[in-house]
């Protein structure tokens, strides 16, 4: 209610309407109350209603005081304007007038959330351990949910492949050149680690994880930076036992007092003896070169327009006619190679690839599925195999549109490739393996 | 003539280009260049001034000109994993004025740019609130809204140049930044909507703010900064968020590290405790050289940067006039002040702002109109703000900080302009 004053009062610019606006608010605030109460002696418990029963009580006092106000705006405009200045210095105090254990906001926008949303995204774990869940999980089970889900980025024993995240070793390296900061040498609280797995991991299937399995996988990671024995059972109820290296190497932010010395009068002449170069960037020569640039610069207005069309049909020349294999668009397949980023995390293909989270895609154009020796598929993926399904271009391209919808019980936790065009460029690709 | 027109063009390759094919384009020298011959581009009739050009509805949403393909986001493939967890440089050495366009502003994932419909959007309220609440897209429109010019700044940006000169150009050192106008609603609104009477006294309470993306990247902010400047937007720069910078909804967090800045918003939980979540702990720290490392470091300090003359634009036309261009900002208010030294450091003076003050934890823009005769420069220059804090030289940075940091590196930058034009990423004495 105070909100409409404060919003509406400059345009409308007199009292008398203020006041009757905020009275028409909280008489709308009434009329939903009393609907409430309707549905509330019908179906609810009765502490819903007594509750609602109580909004109606001050619903009908804010309405009384609105309807005072109005009076006293037609007697005095300024002493008004007073009130709204006081309560934009002390919002708070203001609010007063609609509060109650339901009763709508100033605006009285949105819904109430249900318990069982809140639950449903509410799923933080604070240090002292508050958000837990009920579980527990082992080390040795950790071992193996973190081959499964977690090894192909952060290796077998959480030391990080390539610039993947290292998770375990780096304990005594943060006074050191290139700190090593893991789980085991920085984080200071292990609830951040329960938290973060639990929320964002794996990377791409994230929130697939059983509570279990999270405690599973958070207790190999505490054993690999060897802060917990291999018998060792992490649950909501050891959680706080274990230590953490690095709990205490945390100050907070004081730049205002350590770095005072940069608030200052700056320089402006003589400020150095002598200056010279000390380092080089050509030199170390890091710098990605700048393909756009070039396009730009070759860009001599009308050539351009007559190079592009002559590439375009370089590129999609028909292969001979009569040849076994069949003729790959390159063009398409090298889009295709730029859509293959969002299968990457979890698939691996061309030379020395490995199955990881899931099978290596080597020749899957035109294969019979799950044909990869050594990947575990799913049930139902290895049923289409026996029956011997092949993975067409048709098929592929089905399966890749929503995979859950082509098979439910697919591992695979993509959520698909919508557009055509995106499918078409990596079947393609993926061709350029057969 | 058409070195001349080729001149303009402000890429490296260009410049070199240039110098391979038009030393006598820098032999002009100053004054009013004479003419050889009639520009055959003013007499003859151009194709341009006798034909067509496009229709009205040929680009129903338009792209810049192909001329300017150049002016674009750069990625720096070396530095992450994989670029669907990664973040790319805003072309800044290529941009003038002080708004960023949405199309090139840098981006930063953590698990890709989601595509979220308005349909499907929810924000919830929850915790110590009187009504935890769940809105709508067109709920959050009926909310009254404000109009604010903002830079968003990474706390990594700079962060490759800790330990020495790296990369070699203003869009790779300090191209993880970007400045627009948000329309959206302060957050302190919605907050009085659920009701804080539930949280008691404010002082030391939190607000979690988490997004929808698999990431779900959380930070905590201390309800003092929720109350005072914090907007829940929907609109940058007049338009609808870009998918890549959170659309639908994103929170925009004034002066404060852009991780902060939580796109794809799906709730926001008013606490007792920070979280104390990956992104405020393990990342988005900084270690000092003993090896204790600050936590909490939100605001982002003064920091300015020329950004033309700059590596990745070089002085291709000649001695004379010069506009030396820069940007400045500050997290904790107005720059005030910018100053600009050729010689490394050693004597400094004041440029030109863009507008008289800068707009508070906005970018501002400095010029300093001057002449270039071929003289070696290491340009620098230094932003102040209004609490009086004057930008640092990367020494007395390392003397409080060591070289273990990541972030928070707003350090003076050196360029080296050699007597080409040329300009490299240099660090000096």
């Amino acid at each position: 209610m105070s909100k409409f004053l404060n919003i509406f009062a400059p345009s409308l610019g007199g009292a008398a309407l203020v006041a009757g606006l905020a009275y028409g608010v909280s008489t709308r605030d009434y009329r939903a109350a009393e609907a409430d109460l309707a549905m509330a002696q019908s179906d609810r418990a009765l502490a819903q209603v007594e509750a609602a029963t109580a909004r109606i009580a001050e619903l009908e006092a804010a309405a009384t005081a609105a309807t005072d106000a109005q009076g006293a705006a037609e007697a005095e405009l300024a002493s008004l304007r007073d009130q709204m200045a006081a309560r934009d210095s002390a919002p708070r105090a203001m609010s007063v007038s609609t509060q109650g254990a339901s009763a709508p906001g100033p605006f009285g926008l949105g819904r109430d959330a249900l318990p069982e949303e809140v639950a449903a995204w509410n799923i933080d774990v604070l240090p002292d351990g508050t958000g837990l869940p009920v579980g527990s999980g082992d080390v040795w089970t950790g071992d193996e949910v973190f081959a499964e889900h977690c090894a192909s980025c952060h290796g077998d024993f959480a030391e990080g492949r390539g610039n993947w995240p290292k998770l375990a070793g780096g304990q005594g390296t943060l006074d050191h050149k290139d700190p090593l900061k893991t789980v085991g040498s920085y984080w200071p609280y292990l609830s951040t680690t329960f938290d973060y797995v639990r929320r964002s991991m794996p990377f791409g299937n994230a929130q697939s994880l059983s509570d279990d399995d999270v405690y599973a996988i958070v207790a190999y990671i505490l054993y690999s930076n060897d802060l917990v024995d291999d018998d060792f059972v992490l649950s909501n109820e050891t959680f706080l036992d274990v230590e953490m290296p690095n709990a205490e190497g945390f100050i907070i932010d004081d730049r205002d007092t350590a770095e005072a010395h940069f608030w200052t009068e700056p320089c402006m002449e003589n400020c150095k003896d002598a200056v010279e170069i000390t380092m080089r960037a050509a030199v170390l020569d890091v710098t990605p070169e700048e393909e756009g640039a070039e396009e730009a610069t070759m860009d001599s207005g009308t050539e351009a327009a007559t190079e592009a069309p002559a590439e375009e049909a370089s590129a999609s020349e028909p292969a001979p006619a009569g040849d076994a294999a069949p003729a790959i668009d390159m063009a398409l397949a090298s889009e295709g190679e730029d859509v293959f980023k969002k299968c990457k995390s979890c698939h691996q293909v061309g030379d020395g690839a490995k199955n990881r989270t899931g099978p290596v895609l080597n020749g899957v154009v035109g294969a019979v599925i799950g044909h990869v020796d050594g990947f575990k598929y799913s049930n139902d993926m290895a049923a289409l195999g026996e029956e011997g399904k092949v993975w067409t271009e048709e098929e592929l391209s089905k399966f890749l549109e929503k995979p859950k919808g082509y098979l439910s019980k697919t591992k695979m936790s993509f959520a698909g490739l919508r557009k055509e065009d995106d499918r078409k460029a990596v079947i393609e690709y993926l061709k350029t393996f057969n | 003539m058409s070195d001349g027109f080729e001149g303009n063009t402000t890429s490296r390759r260009g410049f070199l280009k240039g110098v391979a094919g038009g030393a006598g384009a820098a032999a002009l020298g100053a004054g009013a260049a004479r003419a050889e011959g009639p520009d055959p581009l003013i007499m003859e009739v151009q194709e341009w001034a006798s034909g067509l050009g496009d229709g009205v509805d040929e680009t129903p949403y338009g792209l810049p000109i192909r001329f300017e393909s150049d002016v674009v986001r750069r990625n720096v493939p070396w530095l992450t994993a994989d670029p669907i967890s990664s973040i790319n440089f805003t072309p800044i050495h290529a941009l003038d004025g002080t708004i960023t366009p949405q199309g090139c502003a840098f981006e930063r994932h953590h698990s890709g740019a989601i595509e979220l419909a308005k349909a499907d959007y929810r924000l919830m309220i929850n915790g110590l609130v009187d009504r935890p609440l769940v809105f709508t897209y067109a709920d959050l429109e009926r909310f009254p809204r404000e109009n604010h010019v903002y830079f968003c700044e990474c706390a990594a940006n700079t962060g490759m140049e800790w330990a020495g000169a790296q990369l070699n150009g203003a869009q790779f050192t300090h191209g993880m930044i970007h400045n627009m106008e948000y329309s959206g609603i302060p957050l302190r609104t919605l907050l009085e909507e659920a009701g804080l009477d539930a949280a008691g006294d404010l002082a030391g309470k939190w607000v979690y703010v988490e997004g929808a993306d698999a990431s779900s990247n959380g930070r905590s902010i201390p309800m003092e900064k929720a109350l005072d400047d914090v907007l829940v937007a929907f609109k940058a720069n007049g338009e609808a968020l870009r998918k890549e910078h959170g659309y639908p909804v994103r929170l925009v967090v004034p002066g404060w590290e852009g991780n902060m800045w939580i796109k794809w918003l799906r709730r926001i939980e008013v606490m007792d405790q920070p979280v104390e979540s990956r992104e405020e702990t393990s990342k988005y720290t900084d270690t000092l050289a003993d090896g204790t490392s600050r936590k909490w470091t939100w605001v982002m300090d003064a920091k300015s940067v020329v950004t033309s003359p700059s590596p990745q634009s070089p002085i291709t036309h000649g001695k004379g006039p010069l506009v030396i261009t820069g940007l400045a900002w500050s997290g904790r208010g107005r720059i005030t002040r910018v100053d600009v030294s050729k010689d490394g450091g050693k004597t400094w003076e004041t440029a030109r702002l863009g507008r008289t003050q800068g707009d508070t934890k906005a970018l501002t823009r400095f010029y300093l109109d001057t002449e270039w005769n071929g003289e070696e420069w290491l340009l620098q220059s230094r932003a102040m703000d209004e609490t009086g804090y004057v930008q640092p030289t990367k020494h007395m940075l390392r003397d409080v900080r060591g070289e273990n940091s990541i972030y928070h590196n707003n350090c003076i930058q050196t360029w080296w302009i050699k007597d080409t034009g040329e300009a490299e990423n240099v660090e000096v004495s």
